[in-house]
């Protein structure tokens, strides 16, 4: 059996390397995947507590956290595809304007 | 011990998969790398009983989501990225903080939580029982989600619009 200390870990190391991405990726598209990452991270460390309480409730939870993360991809990448259009680039850099 | 093995070795590939997003350019490299992580955080949900959830890391995550993901980086045709000048002070300062960041949380998770194996006989998160917890006692917030995909899926035509139309 193993420990549940040993799953945390994972999930913080997972959730560390979404942060990291997020901080030094330029590139818009994997910046968005560093989010995604970081949500895998949150979701493992339910399903780990739903296994340690013995409580389905974490289950349910995860599902939630999957539907707003589609709902979020759907609705960034359509950002991104905007930015794109306006700007001709994907570099975070670059979009350093509000306006269109 | 079984268990043991097979966390060890998806775990790894998990931890591998989440670097190698970080050190590949080209964006294309970084979603597969990132279909790799889901993969086998869908087996390590597996370890833990949860069915349902592993069922659809792999449906959503791993097959809508990141094919959306791969849609994009294609439609829109993304290059490797660019080199920017790192600055000096993020290297001096941020190896030592990212170093002890590390160590307390490490040091709190193994304080705080107890070496024993983590028991898991007897629980299963199937789709029956997690169908009954989801249309009983979560079915206010499950309604709520289907207003949420919704706006979702109206707000991401209404941004995608070629501009000009309206």
């Amino acid at each position: 059996m193993v420990p549940i200390s040993w799953y945390l870990m994972l999930s913080a190391l997972l959730f560390g390397c979404g942060v990291a991405g997020f901080l030094i990726k330029r590139n818009i598209i994997t910046i968005f995947m560093s989010i995604e990452l970081m949500l895998n991270a949150v979701n493992l460390t339910f399903v780990v507590f739903a296994a340690k309480w013995q409580m389905l409730s974490g289950h349910i939870f995860v599902f939630f956290v999957m539907v707003v993360a589609a709902a979020e991809a759907a609705v960034g990448l359509a950002i991104i595809i905007a930015v794109f259009r306006t700007r001709e680039t994907l570099n975070v850099d670059r979009v350093n304007l509000l306006k269109l | 011990m079984l268990h043991i093995v097979l966390f060890l070795f998806f775990g790894a590939l998990c931890l591998g998969g989440a670097i190698n997003l970080l050190a590949q350019r080209h964006p294309i490299s970084s979603a597969l790398s990132l279909i790799v992580v889901m993969g086998s955080l869908a087996v390590i949900y597996l370890l833990l009983g949860a069915e349902f959830v592993a069922a659809i890391q792999i449906i959503i995550y791993a097959g809508a989501i990141m094919v959306l993901f791969t849609f994009v980086i294609m439609l829109l045709n993304a290059g490797e990225e660019e080199r920017t000048k790192g600055n000096n002070l993020a290297l001096i300062v941020g190896l030592p903080g990212l170093l002890l960041g590390g160590s307390v949380i490490a040091w709190v998770i193994l304080k705080g939580m107890p070496q024993t194996g983590l028991a898991i006989a007897g629980f299963r998160g199937s789709a029956p029982e997690i169908g009954r917890l989801l249309f009983r006692d979560y079915l206010l917030p499950f309604e709520v989600t289907s207003v949420l995909i919704l706006i979702a899926i109206m707000g991401a035509v209404v941004l995608a619009r070629p501009r000009g139309e309206d």
